[in-house]
């Protein structure tokens, strides 16, 4: 078979960073084919090659065994080659279809006027080519983003695409959600439509993709068949070492003191009667699908949100808290879900970001900055929790997903706040730095500060959490102690809906992929 | 071995990233001299002494103005009332020293407080009543205009009894003591302002949540940063900033014009504009403020010399605006 697409020995360099050397990659017709690699490995960059987003500084690419230049999106479309990014770029104003046809909107009365009825239609029946319910005059912006992930998959199955490159596809997305998905994903490859599936999940690779080609540092490791390739080999080819995985001891903390106790937090629908209590040195983990009201538990403790009643606890005394301010003062730190909208100013340096909290620490007269005293606190924090970054006055948004993850971490290390959130700490981050995050968190824990990890990720809830706490629709369903406790029975707690009991809820989650 | 190879490449990223950012200042100066080159050669008048001072004086009034709007442009916000700011506390300082007949400091302190208080305003309005800058300060705009009208009766307000007051700006303290350099004070205030200012921006926790809050508000927020407070103090810093302007402008014409004012809002945006300053807040400096302030000037004086039509001088001024940005543009790009 003529593979779809062949790329060989392909370079692309940066100023100052050589981004791919010698890349190569093969797509066959049908084939679903990961993409894997630590942050930084040059997947995206080589995507972006082939979705005609950057030029190739040399090398072939072939499609169809002929070679071709794909000097920009337009001509990597006319191509039939398709990226949806991994965030998303709709208009959220727009419907659907407006959105899947803009640009290339049908036209009645000469050219004159917009055909709606038709840009209806064709967006309709693509839809049901994907076996999707959805009003094309929906509009984006009301969707949940599982809906808009599948209209931005419409969108790129309007252009009749060969090539479908998806970037970290499921990142926001529940079971139900992933299994549509991979329904979809199925439907396109019986089509003969080649997948390209960057994700750092490897129990998903495990069950859509055919072949893994793992990359590293901007260079080609090797492709092997997914179904006779263990998981700890691919792992060890992406991070050239082996790494394990191993449950944390949970401590014993009966005689720690409780720092935070939360007491029937209530905020409209979002928040309903939620009470917990939180240790000293604890991992608290927060399970539960998305949308199940954990984000909104720990703004809301934050102070980013207000509250329609309930109270907060902290260190034994009753806490007024109003904003971000207050919890901050009180020693409370917030590590958002999405790093890029609510943890950093990108446009910023890395010193400027870490400080920011705690910028009243480093001041004299109590106004001016001292710039040596700044530099070097994040320079020792950098060291600390080896962030890879040139310089501390490097701006934040050149750096890595995970290496952004440690800066937001130095911030609140910084502050030297005493109880933590982590909303989601891992989210996009590859598996080295994933470990490393994870070490970072029993450290804190072992240092005696007390952790709330919000995680949507079973496997890492189970591994780092000592008590888990399970959300379901804005419900705290439940508790269970750490030992002893499995991903069926948090799922159970985390389906638990307020109408139905915890069975009838799995089997319609199950329900639209079977 | 690998740690000397790491050092190379982090001090090749340092500098690369050092020469980028005195490429753009530089950009902005070489432009600044380049018209100056093409303004001396095509006239002879053009480089006196006379000629360079009158530039400067002219620059002054828009400069400040262009300073004030600094501040608030980083914050990724915009002041339309900048103008009629200015000349509220020009009214303002009229009321004090001529028709109450008040000391000299009283009256410059008046008009310096209320153009804190008239900025205070507007960032309370931006910070805590969500009202978009470019409405709220819209509003002020109008609101300003016809308040000085008011106060004043609606008549100019000459300062015939302060004979003093000409000294803010007419006099030259520099050139008391350097008689080869008559700078008039107008000039001195505006640099100090420009120093001080450029200081606050970098070396102040101030400055620090200036730029913040133009790179990322939700993010400094939820770092536990009064973003709000210091959201009003930023329009209240520009406030106080315009009322110096209206002191500089009321010296200058030894009276406070109520009606003039509206226009000057947009001088000192192109100013800040011209200078590199991202309207989409977050980066910008006062060094390229002046530069952009000074450009505006030179080119006015220039053509004015060369006795291009006032009409044909604003629309180079226009053309020389989209050039600037387009120019940071391209400069961005590559």
């Amino acid at each position: 078979m003529t593979p779809l697409v062949t790329i060989r020995d392909l370079d692309k360099s940066f100023p100052g960073v050589k981004a791919l050397k010698k890349a190569r990659f093969e797509l066959l017709p049908g084939e679903v084919h990961a993409l894997m690699g630590e942050n930084g490995a040059g997947k995206s960059t080589l995507m972006k090659v082939l979705a005609g987003i950057y030029e190739k500084d040399s090398g072939d690419i072939l499609m169809d065994g002929k070679p071709v230049d794909i000097p920009s999106p337009r001509a990597a479309q006319d191509l039939g080659i398709s990226i949806i990014h991994q965030e998303l770029n709709l208009m959220n104003d727009l419907t659907a279809a407006q959105n899947i046809f803009i640009g290339r909107e049908p036209k009645r009365a000469m050219g004159l006027l917009l055909d709606e009825g038709a840009l209806n239609r064709s967006a309709a029946e693509i839809f049901a080519r994907m076996h999707l319910a959805l009003d094309p005059r929906a509009e984006v912006g009301e969707l949940t983003v599982a809906m808009q992930q599948m209209v931005e998959i419409a969108k790129a199955l309007s252009f009749r695409s060969k090539v479908l490159i998806m970037d970290e596809p499921t990142a926001a997305l529940n079971k139900a959600e992933i299994a549509e998905l991979f329904g979809i994903i199925r439907q396109l490859k019986a089509e003969g439509v080649g997948i390209v599936y960057i994700s750092h999940k490897m129990d998903e690779l495990k069950e859509i993709s055919d072949r893994v080609t793992v990359m590293r540092d901007g260079e080609y490791v090797g492709t092997v068949p997914t179904a006779s390739t263990s998981v700890d080999t691919i792992i060890s080819m992406m991070v050239g070492r082996s790494l394990t995985e191993t449950k944390t001891d949970v401590p014993d903390l009966s005689s720690h003191d409780v720092v935070l106790e939360v007491r029937n937090l209530r905020r409209g629908n979002a928040i309903q009667d939620v009470s917990f209590k939180l240790r000293r040195g604890e991992i608290l983990g927060f399970a539960g699908l998305m949308g199940a009201g954990r984000t909104e538990v720990a703004r809301a403790i934050f102070g980013a949100d207000p509250l329609d009643g309930g109270d907060i606890i902290v260190r034994g005394q009753r806490a007024t808290i109003r904003s971000p301010r207050d919890a901050v003062r009180l020693g409370i730190g917030y590590l958002s879900e999405d790093r890029k909208r609510f943890g950093l100013a990108t446009g910023m340096d890395v010193a400027a970001n870490i400080v920011m909290p705690c910028l009243s620490k480093f001041l004299s007269l109590n106004m001016i900055l001292k710039t040596r005293a700044i530099r070097e606190t994040a320079r020792s924090y950098i060291k600390q929790l080896r962030i890879k970054t040139p310089s501390d006055a490097q701006e934040v948004r050149f750096l890595s997903g995970g290496n952004q993850q440690k800066i937001v971490i130095a911030k609140w290390l910084a502050r030297d706040c005493e109880i933590l959130f982590f909303d989601e700490p891992t989210r996009g981050i590859d598996v080295g730095a994933k470990n490393e995050i994870y070490k970072l968190l029993n450290a804190l824990a072992a240092q005696g500060r007390a952790i709330v990890m919000i995680s949507s990720e079973l496997p890492e809830i189970l591994r780092m959490s000592h008590r888990i706490a399970v959300m379901c629709e804005g419900r705290l369903t439940g508790e269970l102690p750490a030992e002893g406790a499995t991903q069926e029975n948090i799922m159970r707690l985390a389906t638990q809906r307020h109408s139905l009991t915890a069975d009838s809820s799995i089997a319609a989650i199950g329900g639209p992929s079977t | 071995m690998t740690t000397i190879v790491e050092k190379d490449t982090q001090s090749v990223v340092r500098s690369a990233m050092l020469s980028q950012g005195a490429w753009q200042k530089i950009l902005a100066f070489a432009s600044l001299i380049a018209l100056m080159a093409v303004f001396s050669i095509a006239s002879e008048n053009f480089l006196q002494s006379d000629n360079l001072i009158g530039i400067l004086q002219a620059t002054a009034v828009n400069g400040v103005l262009a300073v004030a709007a600094t501040f608030v442009i980083i914050t990724g916000g915009i002041d339309l009332s900048v103008g009629t700011l200015m000349t509220f506390c020009a009214v303002v300082a009229g009321v004090f020293l001529t028709y109450w007949g008040l000391p000299m400091p009283v009256g410059i302190l008046a008009a310096i407080a209320a153009g804190a208080l008239c900025g205070s305003v507007s960032g309370t309005l931006i910070a805590k009543m969500k009202i978009p800058p470019f409405i709220a300060t819209l509003g002020m705009m109008m609101l300003l205009k016809g308040l000085a009208l008011v106060i004043s009766g609606t008549r100019p307000i000459y300062f015939n009894d302060t004979p003093n007051f000409s000294m803010i700006s007419q006099e030259s303290l520099i050139g008391a003591v350097l008689p080869f350099l008559p700078i008039p004070n107008g000039v001195l205030i505006l640099f100090v302002v420009a120093i001080v200012s450029s200081l606050v921006l970098t070396r102040t926790a101030f400055g620090r949540y200036t730029f913040a809050l133009g790179s990322n508000e939700e993010a400094v927020r939820l770092s536990g940063v009064n973003t709000d407070f210091w959201k009003i103090i930023v329009y209240t810093v520009s406030g106080a900033i315009c009322g110096i302007a209206g002191l500089i402008i009321a010296s200058r014409l030894n009276s406070a014009q109520p009606a003039l004012g509206q226009g000057y809002e947009l001088d000192a945006i192109a100013a800040v504009v011209i200078g590199g300053t991202s309207l989409s807040g977050g980066r910008g400096t006062i060094l390229g403020t002046i530069i952009g302030a000074l450009i505006i000037s030179v080119l006015t004086n220039g053509l004015r010399i060369l006795s291009v039509a006032q009409e044909w001088q604003t629309v180079v001024t226009g053309i020389i605006i989209i050039l600037a940005v387009y120019a940071d543009i391209l400069r961005r790009k590559s």
